[in-house]
């Protein structure tokens, strides 16, 4: 893991009309690594995500890019530096087949004209590399289920070869199998070089690929934990607020009274 | 889909393959897979019409309904004359369906065209007749104006939120105006037959009528069409991506020659090919490859599709928005010439009348979808030969005008219908 961070936010905060969606807030993303992005309904997940995929332009607080402050203002600051955003309504386009989406906003063109045979060769090629199974890559996206809607936008954040990718509750729909495979490919963009911001209600996951967890409560920062050192119970009580209660009370005790 | 059981084509033949050792290879046994041959083409012809993928299905059957019919109330209606005229007439409005497709395929409507049509011929005719401008300055002033009419809507519409329907409700009051306001003093001006307006006229005609003239057109069509599919077909092969088998191509090309080569000889027993339907049907190629080839097509189909995804693509809608509406106008001013070539006048009726309604009705019919995102530029030729047909044949039969709107309106609703029928099995069948 490299010293600086890829992307870093520093004290950003966010406001919609009267709400505070986020409150200097602070996030580090160092290449190679999954950050999971926790919290529970309406602490800001899904916002914080949007002011670094440039949908929300930040109010206050610094973006950094490998060092350096930059602004992120448009969806097209953002794919330029090299951040790919998988967001949890997909946003896909249900009139274009698979083809047409992944290269979306970016069409390879041959003298000026669309180069579908080498898009649709690639987007093969990419698709199996990461085991997708689409019964064709010419077909519309409505005809394809929700599970493999969520891998084809997957695939989608990948084509623009990004330094950081967020994902946006990607296993919320899927099933066993699919969500194996998506976790597979969380690792494999971590042995990429890639960072990953994953956002996920689902803890086994976050245990299962994460290596830092971020929580997020009301807008704020709540705590970041190294994977490996942090229980379960923990990352629960940061998510909740619930750091003082009956429960962790008993378990300190417990815990004070065994190490002695 | 509910036949399912009879198209899939399992691989029952194969063994069962590690699906990591050859995964380009598998076909998934999802997919539902043509059968060889001809009967192939058939069943996969009778899902897609299932699964509500009319195409230009209903355009056909109407269009041969339609001939039927008049050709039983007249012996004259399919007399070469006469469709020569059929062919002739439709460019016009023809031209003001093809900016509309561009308009509906962004699931919008302009309901401009047919006063900014008006408005052109009457900026032409002032511009070259009263002021002796150039001929072909004047025409590109006239286009120009009907551009930037466009550009002001689609700004009024993309970044001002206003809603289409409104914007170009207003621009349908207000250009018509400002037409009767440029015309006032004379009524109506008439326009020299010269320039690109002689071209568009009546006597006007591809190769001064020469036989072959028609032969080539169609020849050049084919040739191009059987070229690039060959191409495409190798290009794949190479790239080892599905392509389209010989038989389909050549079913495709084959199609094409009979009917192009049909039309020639129709047209060349009456007069020859009219260079109008030439422009109009390089017009079509012409914004045919920009949908379907250039990323800027695709950009319009995405935010046809799901402005929200387009949008996060990094695709700018405003600026997709606008520049349609600028197309949609330039048309329209573009089809306004055409018009006034007809009879060399610029009036004050220019425009009016059902013009805007005959466009909008040529593109749905021709398979163009009212909610966006689906269809293509062809639609308004199928479709303007359909109103085309209509309007000539009540005028061999001496209908009058109350009965031509009526049938008009019908068609239209008709179109409509169709559109929103096969909308809705297209959504139970997942292909929305």
């Amino acid at each position: 893991m490299s010293a600086t961070p890829v992307l870093a936010l520093r004290g950003v905060s966010k406001r919609f009309g009267a709400v505070q969606a986020l409150t200097d807030v602070d996030l580090e993303v160092h290449a190679g690594e999954v950050v999971a992005l926790v919290g529970d309904n309406g602490a800001g997940k899904s916002t914080l995500v949007k002011t670094i995929a440039g949908v929300h332009p930040i109010d206050e607080g610094t973006i950094e890019w490998e060092g350096a402050p930059v602004s992120i203002n448009r969806p097209n600051d953002a794919q330029g530096l090299g951040v790919a955003t998988v967001y949890q309504d997909l946003a896909l386009c249900d009139n274009l087949d698979v083809v047409g989406n992944l290269y979306l906003g970016r069409e390879l063109r041959r003298g000026g004209v669309l180069d579908e045979v080498t898009m649709e060769q690639r987007s093969r090629e990419l698709l199996n590399t990461l085991s997708i199974r689409i019964p064709s890559v010419r077909i519309p996206i409505a005809s394809l289920s929700g599970g493999q809607r969520q891998v084809v936008a997957i695939a989608r954040a990948l084509i623009g070869e990004p330094k950081v990718v967020i994902l946006d509750e990607p296993t919320a729909a899927l099933g066993v199998e699919q969500t194996a495979q998506v976790l597979d490919l969380v690792e494999r963009l971590r042995e990429r070089g890639l960072g990953v911001i994953l956002i996920s209600h689902n803890m086994a996951d976050v245990k299962a690929v994460a290596d830092t967890v971020h929580v997020l409560r009301l807008g704020k920062n709540n705590g970041s934990f190294p994977v490996k050192d942090t229980s379960h119970e923990e990352i629960i009580a940061a998510i909740t607020g619930a750091t003082d209660n009956a429960v962790t009370r008993r378990q300190g005790r417990r815990s004070t009274e065994a190490a002695k | 889909m509910s036949d399912t059981s009879k198209t899939v084509k399992p691989q029952e033949t194969a063994p069962p393959e590690d699906p990591t050792a050859a995964p380009v290879a598998v076909v998934d046994p999802r997919l539902l897979v043509r059968d060889e041959g001809f009967k192939g083409y058939l069943t996969e012809f009778k899902r897609k019409v299932r699964g509500g993928e009319l195409g230009s299905l209903p355009v056909i059957i109407g269009l041969a309904v339609i001939w039927t019919v008049f050709q039983t109330q007249d012996s004259l209606f399919l007399s070469s004359t006469n469709l020569a005229n059929i062919s002739y007439f439709l460019a016009a409005t023809g031209m003001l369906a093809i900016g509309l497709v561009f308009v509906l395929l962004l699931g919008e409507i302009d309901l401009s065209v047919g006063s900014v049509s008006g408005l052109s011929a009457a900026v032409f005719a002032v511009l070259a007749t009263t002021h002796g401008v150039n001929p072909w300055l004047s025409v590109l002033l006239a286009i120009l104006t009907g551009v930037v009419i466009g550009a002001v809507q689609g700004w009024f519409f993309a970044r001002i939120g206003v809603p289409a329907f409104v914007v170009t409700l207003a621009g349908f009051l207000g250009w018509n105006g400002l037409m009767l306001w440029l015309l006032g003093d004379s009524g109506s001006l008439s326009i020299e037959d010269k320039g690109l307006l002689h071209l568009l006229g009546q006597r006007s005609f591809f190769m001064d009528q020469a036989v072959i003239g028609a032969y080539l057109l169609a020849g050049l069509g084919t040739l191009t069409m059987l070229a690039g599919s060959l191409i495409e077909q190798s290009r794949r092969r190479k790239a080892g991506v599905p392509f389209r088998p010989t038989s389909e191509i050549a079913l495709r090309v084959g199609a094409l020659a009979v009917v192009s080569f049909v039309a020639a000889y129709v047209l060349n027993q009456a007069t020859g090919v009219s260079n109008a339907l030439v422009i109009f049907l390089a017009a079509l190629v012409i914004t045919d490859f920009i949908l379907r080839r250039t990323s800027y097509g695709r950009k319009i189909f995405a935010v046809g599709g799901s402005i929200e995804a387009a949008r996060r693509a990094g695709i700018n809608v405003a600026v997709v928005r606008i520049s349609v509406f600028a197309i949609s106008g330039g048309f329209a001013a573009l089809g306004g010439l055409f018009f006034a070539a007809q009879t060399y006048t610029a009036t004050l009726g220019a425009g009016g009348g059902n013009v805007l309604m005959l466009a909008i009705a040529a593109a749905v019919i021709g398979g163009t979808s009212l909610f966006g995102g689906r269809g293509n530029v062809w639609s308004a030729l199928l479709g303007m030969l359909v109103i085309q047909s209509i309007q000539t044949g009540l005028d061999l039969l001496n209908m009058n005008t109350s009965l031509q709107y009526m049938i008009t309106g019908a068609v239209l609703l008709a179109a409509v219908v169709i559109d929103s029928v096969s909308r809705k099995s297209q959504k139970t069948s997942g292909r929305g």
